[in-house]
């Protein structure tokens, strides 16, 4: 009798678990997500970001303490929320990373364009990722609440939506060739449509990630970066214009969902 | 309508069109200026072939293509296909197979004689054991069995696997055999794949 009670329960485990994996990772990545909730490994990245933060770096030998991500000088919580956003001294709508690498220039005396020339996870690039994780944070749990008064962001909204849809390349892929419908799938991976409210709040909210299967921390530079590599396009420079562009179409799209960032990724 | 109303209207409409053009000539200059050729992947891939200029044209934020436009693009797409010269259509459905299960290829990370998959359980369910699939495409288990495999089947699933767009402007599917990206022994595999009746996805 115990014997089968014990089959019936290997059974219906065995059931339940190939039913959930054939809907979707979905379930069993929030499963993992429920398990690190007081332990998401971003935490490190997030910790060594502050370090960095606060730490005279550069020719100047100058920390990035004073740095405006769009709040005032030096305000870090909330900043992440309101970005992409037009600044004023820069004349450019930026995100955190260019924003980043504009403060890293100005105040530290990195070179900015030699770190666009870095690989992703490496050098300057690396401790970028750091500082990113501590900054986006500082906006945990707040709405999704990115400006868009100036003709710059409005300019860079309407870009972003072309390149959205810009088919090219040998598959002839655009970005809405995987995010531009309902309820699809490649393979049991989930792909949020990010056209609407709540699919660019998944997108947008969620990165940057702590990716589990390859223990990085990726910025949303990098996950638009290997976006284009899967569409077969060529290599988009380190926060170049169209990077910017889509970024403001995506936060705009999911104004008034929650930052979530940093998230945790298959 | 009187003149100066007439007036208006053709100054709006010849400012309207100015007004796009130069947001074209933006896009353009932004799409440039943002990437970099990387391995295989160079920045000419860019350059938009009229089928994906066609398909990229947005009206009121979304992709739309006119009646004339699509049925002129399908024509051309259909005219480019190659069909096999020898009529042997059907290759062997376990290559084939593998051929479904490999997304390689064609990336800046690939090289350029790497043997390349055609990704099709990204998008498709094939074999019912394979629970793995993606759903962008429709389900093709029981292809041949739903079609059978007569001389016009032959002949649509060779052109819909060899060039997705010969009928329909602007499917999501990428044109295989135009843009050589399975070879046509490749084709002939996946064709086994879909219409013979050994194939799993027929059982």
């Amino acid at each position: 009798m115990l014997e089968r009670v014990f089959n019936t329960f290997v059974l219906s485990l065995a059931v339940f678990c190939c039913a959930a994996r054939a809907q979707s990772t979905g379930d069993e990545i929030a499963k993992y997500r429920e398990m690190l909730a007081d332990g998401n490994p971003s935490e490190l990245f997030e910790a060594a970001g502050e370090d960095l933060w606060l730490k005279p770096m550069g020719p100047n030998a100058q920390s990035l303490a004073k740095c405006d991500l769009g709040l005032g000088p030096g305000v870090v919580d909330g900043a992440f929320a309101q970005l992409p956003r037009y600044f004023k001294d820069t004349q450019r709508v930026q995100d955190l990373e260019s924003r980043l690498l504009t403060c890293m220039q100005n105040f530290q005396g990195i070179d900015g364009q030699a770190v666009k020339g870095e690989d992703f996870g490496r050098g300057n690039r690396k401790n970028i990722e750091a500082i990113v994780a501590y900054v986006v944070t500082h906006s945990k749990g707040m709405k999704i609440n990115p400006p868009m008064n100036h003709p710059k962001e409005k300019e860079f909204y309407a870009l972003g939506q072309k390149a959205f849809f810009y088919r090219a390349g040998p598959m002839d892929f655009s970005c809405a060739s995987c995010h531009g419908a309902p309820n699809q799938r490649i393979r049991l991976q989930d792909l949020p449509e990010i056209t609407t409210p709540q699919g660019a709040a998944l997108a947008w909210g969620t990165w940057p990630a702590y990716r589990v299967s390859s223990g990085e921390f990726w910025t949303m530079q990098r996950r638009l970066s290997d976006c284009f590599r899967q569409q077969r396009f060529p290599a988009p420079v380190y926060t170049s214009d169209v990077t910017i562009a889509l970024s403001v179409f995506m936060a705009q799209n999911a104004k008034g969902g929650i930052v979530q960032t940093p998230g945790l990724k298959r | 309508m009187n003149s100066f109303k007439l007036f208006l209207l053709m100054g709006s409409l010849l400012m309207s069109g100015f007004h796009s053009q130069a947001q074209e000539l933006d896009l353009k200059r932004m799409m440039e200026s943002s990437f970099q050729t990387k391995g295989i992947a160079s920045v000419d891939r860019l350059t938009q072939d009229e089928n994906q200029m066609a398909c990229s044209t947005l009206v009121k934020g979304k992709p739309q293509i006119n009646a004339k436009q699509q049925a002129k693009i399908e024509k051309t797409n259909l005219s480019l296909v190659a069909y096999p010269q020898d009529g042997v259509y059907l290759g062997n459905w376990r290559e084939g197979e593998k051929i479904a299960q490999s997304g390689k290829g064609a990336t800046w990370t690939d090289k350029a004689d790497d043997v390349n998959g055609g990704g099709c359980y990204n998008c498709h369910q094939l074999d019912k054991k394979e629970i793995s699939y993606g759903t962008i495409g429709p389900t093709l288990y029981n292809y041949g069995k739903i079609r059978g495999q007569d001389e016009a089947v032959l002949k649509y699933t060779w052109a819909k696997l060899y060039n997705s767009k010969a009928y329909n402007a602007c499917s999501v599917m990428p044109r295989f055999g135009h843009f050589k990206l399975l070879t046509e022994n490749q084709l002939r595999d996946l064709m086994a794949l879909l219409l013979d009746p050994q194939s799993p996805v027929n059982q």
